[in-house]
């Protein structure tokens, strides 16, 4: 009996109440226990990630009601190295928040837990009502550790945020809806058996459902047209928050990802493949405006949000050719997008808390605590980010440009990475210089209230280190990858693993 | 491991240098120069294999599916590079301990610079494409933090920040170039694609990899149109520009040409495109260099133009060329290196570099004038110097070119003689003259070390321009062979070949340089002009500069247009998404027979009517009239849950009215704190305001009639085969009841439950957590206008008062009597939830109503003086509870949640049907209790904290969320 699958939903949702509960007061405790569930949850996704190694699609029936009328969980080497992906982050920011910010508000570390909760749902849910729920878990939370501690930009875009993003629950629930009236099942390995079964005269009312559920997914990607939210959250989070956030928009891709690959694969007959077309413009604009959005920003902080849209722009034109060398290539890039943009979140954190009256501004300002380590490490975020060697970024790129080779539109695609990675790298070299350079030349020194904390450099250097470690290791990973992506590209297997299973005691 | 550690070391030792104290220039220096030193001993321990002829190669898997391995590859070109590499690295390590002042932070000079050491190797041993491209940009990025080296100053800044833009955007071309030409051959191993000549000159992308290499190659190697950024590079301190702007970075732009020049030259595209460049280039540069008053500017310009020269050789791409192109890198590097490093003992000595200010120096320092002197000869050709026996090549090689007929490239190389003349003959004139009196700091010798390397270098030139077949032959020799392979032509390196046109072509040059600068020094005063004659118009630099000011003020202006930071462009983008489904639909219904009408119902009708009025009622009031909206849309609510009750949906409808309930009261006491809106005055709607108006109207209308079609489909649809039938038969004979809807929540899909409990956990969380720091509008914390008048009993009441003992005194009677009722229904509605309508959510909910209750009776304090209400218990009770219940399952070896039914016979009660399900509906009940009453104890404690609110925590306002 098998109940890993279910452990990095559950542990968090009994930590984040037992938090509430008893160690409200004694920030102390809360620490230590948030800081062990995401250590504990970091040991299960190595645990998951190891049970997914040699192929096998696990499922696990929740209630034991078998699919496709119980909820079951899915794990596959996808699900597992988000789960990874998430649980390495949560530990790193978390060692960040420790520093300081989880004071700065109420419920920081339950709110916290429920937030990994989500994700973690998200990730290996293999029901799409089930996934709903996951993403309210995960938007709710989301939204009170954007508006914790305050403040009122912060609370104005968390508004914002969460408003948006409800509308496009709303969505969610109406896409759901129109699904199963057609299909009249809410597994998606169920929906996958039966969308090439459906009569001709349905497909209008699936299809609507099926692009209705991509604007839902576009919107938490922060796709052109439905990225507006994003910079203004991003950017008004708290550094921790925002850091935190990079996992979040992966959220999106992932479930575009899943649905239709598993769902709208060669296995839909008709229907095969029908995000493709509409994805795949949308994403190029999106890298184009994100990057643009780089060059304009007068805030540190605005800049970054802008360049993990870049980012989410790249990623998606890699996914929406929908080939397996491709999908390797955007989840390499996923793994190093995550890790650069939240360890850029957390050094602007560090460098707008010392920039005391001048915050994240891309403006001149007196010398700041810890310039030279920060001005250091700030340059090697901003290489991971805008994708130059000898960071992940560069491999990242290099290997969707590899991918997108085939593409009917591989010219276009090229030029629009590159043009893209030009703006990005622009836009970086000016604020850098603006802000760790042209600040030198200014006398006196901004005293800062804060104390540096050595878990903040930590967390960075951790970050940092990862996108080394995907660079070194870049083989082995991309060896995982590449095989992730043949899975994802035989949904026979997921289907088999969650349908013609039934659970034996 | 030998090859690899030429690589590592050097960015070991940068990692070390940047950890040393600041003032550690001794230790830094030595540091950098062991790391060279070491780097020299290894690399000349290869020279026998290399001279042998052979190839070494050192792989480390990397990427081995996509091709990439990490390849070190010595052949004879990438050895003399390397030993350049090396060599000059070596000495400029010398010259800038002396050079670097005591109060520059030495540690970030010596780390980038064994950075760039590190990364320049690691371009000219990469054996694999990919890789090369890798140790390419990184040479960008550390000579970006070089040349910015002194980033306190703007010129350094702007010339980093064109530097590296321009190189940067030169790295992405040659990428995709590499992955192309990856494309083309299948490989990027180096071996490989050298070996595949033939096949690339044929291949359908031919031209678009050539143009992309080039343009990472011309871009890198200051080729014209890119070869503005050279000059203001010269912002770095003189050790950087003499070793990345003469002898190194620069050089390899041309490396990469001479590298691949068996792939991929040999066809006119590649002549035009390379030769094309370097003509121009060459001119440009040389022509440009006379003109300029900063000695290093004028070394710029000429590296320029020698890079031109270089280029144009590649560019002509035969055998002999390249020998001579080779062959002048290499002398090129040894002269220049000196001149950069003689130009910086000048600026450190005399405190500027300003040609028109200095004059005379021999007298004060007459042996580096001496040295200058000689590689300044050196770089105009003169013969006995290594500068002549390759410009000689030069111009026998443009001979060739255009042979009898067309003698535009000899021309060319002429006119590039004459103007190098003159700019030498402008540089040695520092040294001439009166000595000047005016210069910032009077001048002396510089440290005996700090001249050492100029002496080296300039001895080398003399010794190679002599006797050139013995010193530098065998060197050249590798390179050549490694180069070339099969094609090595004969070739004599000699000082003197006989009286022949390219020997008259160089005394045309020489003796033309001496007139043309005599000419311009007296008759077009030099001195006094500020620009280039004739090509100062087209000047790069400032269309870089104009170019990304329209760029960004473009990115600023389209983000302005594109973008927004308010809600309702949003929003109105989703419902245009919205607009769209209709279209999808179109044709739809047709399809299916539909399904027979029932009659209308005149009253059902007339509900909806009341729904349908009470939604738009809502929305237009909800503006200005924050009551009225709430109440309006409270009975759309009711309207719902009346039509689910029509629908025969009971346990929707009792959940729908409880939540209506509830929520609507919670929304009515968070209303108290909010700021009264002023009601605009609408004089006169602009006509602006008033499209925008109907736009809006327009849209919102057209989405709900777009969901009205959805809906409408989808009810027109016939009914297709879903698991609600499985539910409906399992129910009660597996999930132990008959209420198909508890038990789908329950026990089916409970899961779903225990995560929408969570979310309205969160909820509570997030609203406690946001009304701590929440201080309500400064006009709305007195008491409420309604109650302000004095005859009003209120205003001089507490709320407990007015319960207790005021006017309020009968309903409050009444009210707390309704606490066990409501108790009562509560455990009622949730014991039969199971089997009738009901259930822990809408029990909870009942439960909370009653709670409710008394705090708007009577005020929070009296509340919480009689009751323990303690939310956050019962929010994390039920949520452990509901958790723990579904982990009992484990216990019995079945998957969370997994429920069991126990039936047993109790005396007095009967047979008794006790599911698992129970108590985990237990649990919602719990947390749907705390989490209303966490919410309601966050409003309601605003109105305890609102009253010592103006004296103590004005400043806090804020903090306020608007």
């Amino acid at each position: 009996m098998n109940h890993w699958l279910i452990l990095p939903i559950l542990l968090p949702a009994l930590v984040a109440p037992l938090i509430a509960l008893t160690m409200r007061y004694d920030i102390v405790l809360a620490r230590i226990f948030s800081l062990a569930s995401a250590a504990a949850l970091l040991a299960l996704a190595l645990i998951l990630t190891g049970i997914a190694h040699d192929g096998t699609v696990t499922s696990y029936l929740l209630g034991n009601w078998a699919a496709p009328f119980g909820i079951v969980l899915v794990l596959d080497r996808l699900s597992a190295l988000m789960l990874l992906l998430t649980a390495v982050l949560a530990v790193v920011v978390l060692l960040y928040s420790i520093g300081g910010w989880d004071k700065r508000g109420r419920h920081f570390h339950s709110l916290y837990q429920f937030q990994l909760m989500g994700i973690n749902g998200a990730f290996l849910t293999g029901d799409f009502f089930n996934l709903f729920v996951f993403f309210e878990v995960l938007l709710i939370a989301s939204y009170g550790l954007m508006v914790h501690g305050g403040g009122r930009d912060c609370v104005r875009a968390g508004v914002q945020y969460v408003i948006v993003n409800l509308v496009g629950s709303s969505v969610f629930l109406i896409a759901v809806g129109l699904i199963y009236s057609v299909v009249g099942t809410l597994n998606m390995a169920d929906l996958a058996v039966k969308v090439a079964d459906v009569p001709p005269g349905d497909r209008a009312l699936l299809v609507t459902g099926a692009l209705l559920l991509l604007l839902v997914f576009a919107i938490k990607a922060a796709l052109v047209p439905v990225q507006f939210w994003l910079p203004g959250t991003y950017a008004n989070a708290p550094g921790p928050v925002a850091a935190l956030f990079a996992v979040m928009t992966k959220v999106g891709a992932y479930s575009i990802i899943r649905m239709y690959t598993l769902a709208f694969g060669d296995g839909a007959g008709d229907l095969a493949w029908l995000a493709g077309p509409w994805l795949m413009p949308a994403a190029l604009v999106t890298l184009l405006l994100g990057m643009v959005g780089v060059l304009a920003s007068r805030a540190l902080g605005q800049m970054a949000s802008f360049a993990v849209i870049g980012s989410m722009g790249t990623l998606l034109v890699a996914v929406s050719l929908f080939t397996p060398m491709a999908m390797s290539a955007a989840l390499y890039y996923l793994l190093h997008s995550t890790l650069a943009a939240a360890s850029m979140f957390l050094i602007i954190d560090l460098v707008s808390e010392r920039r005391t009256g001048f915050g994240g501004n891309i403006e001149v300002a007196p010398r700041f605590a810890q310039m030279g380590f920060l001005a250091c490490v700030f340059f090697l975020a901003a290489i991971a980010m805008t994708g130059m060697p000898p960071l992940s970024g560069f491999i990242g790129k290099l290997l969707i440009l590899d991918g997108v080779r085939d593409a009917d539109w591989a010219y276009v695609i090229w030029a629009v990475i590159l043009l893209g990675s030009l703006l990005a790298i622009v836009g970086f070299a000016r604020a850098g210089s603006t802000v760790f350079w042209k600040s030198r030349s200014m006398e006196g020194a901004l005293k800062s209230s804060r104390r540096p904390v050595v878990l903040s450099f930590v967390a960075v250097g951790m970050l940092l280190s990862g996108t080394v470690f995907l660079t070194v290791f870049a083989g082995p990973v991309t060896a995982y990858l590449d095989k992730t992506a043949l899975q994802i590209f035989t949904p026979s297997v997921y289907v088999e693993a969650v349908l013609g299973h039934v659970w034996d005691k | 491991m030998l090859l690899f550690s030429l690589i590592f070391v050097p960015f070991v030792g940068s990692l070390v240098a940047a950890l040393l104290p600041a003032d550690a220039r001794n230790r830094e220096a030595w540091l950098a120069g062991g790391v060279t030193v070491y780097g020299l001993v290894v690399a000349a321990s290869l020279y026998p294999e290399i001279a042998a002829g052979e190839i070494l190669r050192h792989d480390l898997p990397w990427l081995p599916a996509q091709g990439l391995d990490f390849v070190l590859r010595v052949d004879g070109l990438a050895w003399v590079f390397t030993m350049l590499v090396l060599a000059i690295g070596f000495l400029v390590v010398l010259y800038a301990r002396y050079y670097m002042s005591p109060s520059d932070p030495v540690p970030r000079f010596f780390s980038f610079l064994l950075a760039f050491m590190g990364s320049m190797l690691g371009v000219v041993l990469s054996g694999n494409l990919v890789q090369l491209v890798v140790f390419w940009e990184l040479t960008s990025l550390t000579s970006f933090l070089l040349i910015a080296y002194w980033h306190h100053r703007a010129d350094a800044r702007r010339g980093a920040r064109m530097a590296f833009t321009v190189t940067a955007t030169g790295g992405l071309c040659l990428m995709a170039g590499v992955l192309v030409l990856g494309h083309i051959v299948g490989s990027y191993d180096l071996d490989v694609v050298l070996a595949a000549g033939d096949r690339i000159r044929a291949h359908d992308l031919y031209l678009v990899a050539l143009v992309l290499i080039a343009l990472g190659a011309l871009t890198k190697s200051a080729q014209f149109p890119f070869h503005f950024w050279l000059p203001h590079a010269m912002a770095a301190p003189t050790p950087v520009s003499s070793y990345l702007h003469s002898a190194t970075m620069v050089k390899a732009g041309v490396f990469l040409l001479v590298r691949l020049w068996p792939a991929l030259s040999g066809t006119p595209e590649w002549s035009w495109i390379i030769g094309g460049a370097g003509v121009c280039t060459l001119l440009i540069g040389a022509f440009a260099a006379i003109f300029q008053h900063d000695l290093k500017g004028l070394l710029a310009y000429s590296t320029i133009s020698h890079l031109g020269l270089i280029t144009v050789l590649i560019g002509i791409g035969t055998p002999l060329a390249m020998v001579a192109a080779i062959f002048h890198i290499l002398n090129h590097a040894t002269f220049k290196a000196s001149l950069f490093m003689a130009a910086g003992i000048i600026d450190h000595e005399t405190g500027t570099r300003d040609m028109r200010v200095l004059r005379g120096l021999r007298h004060k320092l007459p042996i580096t004038a001496t040295l200058a002197i000689v590689a300044g000869a050196a770089m105009a050709g003169v013969p006995l110097l290594n500068g002549f026996l390759s410009k000689e090549m030069f111009f026998s090689e443009a001979l060739l070119v255009g042979s009898d007929r067309n003698w535009w490239m000899s021309a060319a190389a002429v006119a590039m003689g004459i103007f190098s003349v003159a700019y030498s003959l402008r540089f040695i004139a520092i040294f001439f003259g009166p000595p000047a009196t005016d210069l910032p700091r009077v001048p002396h010798e510089p440290p005996r070390w700090m001249r050492f390397p100029v002496e080296l270098l300039v001895l080398a030139c003399l010794v190679v321009g002599v006797v050139p077949a013995i010193s530098i032959g065998p060197i050249l020799d590798v390179a050549v062979h490694a180069t070339l392979g099969a094609s090595t032509p004969q070739y004599d390196l000699a000082p003197w070949h006989g009286f022949n046109l390219p020997l008259l072509m160089s005394v045309i040059a020489l003796v033309g340089g001496v007139l043309f600068y005599v000419v311009l020094r007296n008759r077009f005063d030099l001195h006094a002009r500020t620009r280039t004659p004739l090509i100062y118009r087209f000047n790069g630099a400032q269309a870089y500069e104009t170019v990304m000011l329209r760029l960004t003020s473009g990115a600023e202006w389209l983000l302005r247009w594109l973008g927004t930071s308010r809600l309702q462009p949003q929003l109105l983008i989703m419902i245009i998404a919205m607009l769209g489904v209709p279209l999808l639909l179109a044709g739809v219904p047709t399809q299916w027979t539909t399904i027979p009408r029932q009659g209308t119902d005149p009253l059902f009708a007339l509900v909806w009517v009341i729904g349908c009025v009470c939604a738009v009622a809502g929305a237009w009031m909800a503006k200005y009239h924050r009551l009225a909206a709430l109440s309006l849309i409270g009975g759309t609510g009711i309207i719902t849950a009346i039509t689910f009750l029509w629908l025969s949906a009971p346990d929707l409808a009792l959940t729908q009215l409880m939540v209506e309930t509830v929520t609507t009261v919670l929304i009515l006491l968070g209303l108290r704190w909010l700021p009264p809106r002023i009601e605009a005055k609408e004089l006169e709607t602009p006509s602006g305001v008033w499209l925008h108006r109907s736009r809006d109207m327009a849209v919102a209308v057209a989405g709900g009639l777009a969901m009205a079609a959805l809906t409408y489909a989808v009810l027109i649809h016939p009914a297709s085969d879903t698991i609600s039938d499985f539910f409906l038969l399992r129910a009660l004979s597996e999930g132990g009841g008959s209420n198909v809807v508890n038990v789908l929540l329950v026990d089916f899909r409970s899961f779903d439950t225990l995560g929408e409990v969570t979310v309205l956990s969160i909820v509570a969380l997030t609203v406690y957590a946001l009304l701590r720091r929440f201080r309500p509008a400064p006009e709305s914390t007195g008491v409420p206008a309604q109650q302000g008048h004095s005859l009003d009993p209120a205003s001089h009441q507490t709320p407990a008062e007015q319960a207790n003992s005021g006017y309020l005194m009968v309903a409050g009677i009444y009210l707390r009597l309704l606490l066990p009722f409501l108790g009562v229904i509560a455990v009622y509605f949730f014991m039969r939830g199971h089997n009738l309508p009901g259930g822990g959510f809408v029990a909870g909910l009942i439960f909370a109503v009653a709670i409710l209750v008394q705090y708007m009776l009577a005020g929070a304090v009296w509340v919480e003086n009689h009751l323990r209400v303690r939310p956050h218990r019962w929010l994390a009770f039920g949520l452990v509870l509901a958790c723990t219940t579904g982990l009992g399952a484990w216990l019995f070896e079945y998957p969370f949640l997994t429920t069991h039914t126990a039936h047993v016979t109790l005396p007095l009660l009967g047979d008794l049907h006790l599911p698992s399900a129970f108590v985990f509906d237990l649990g919602v009940f719990a947390a749907v209790v705390g989490t209303t009453m966490l919410i309601l104890v966050a409003l309601a404690h605003q109105s305890v904290r609102a009253h010592r609110l103006p004296s103590e925590e004005a400043p806090q306002d804020s903090r306020r969320p608007s």
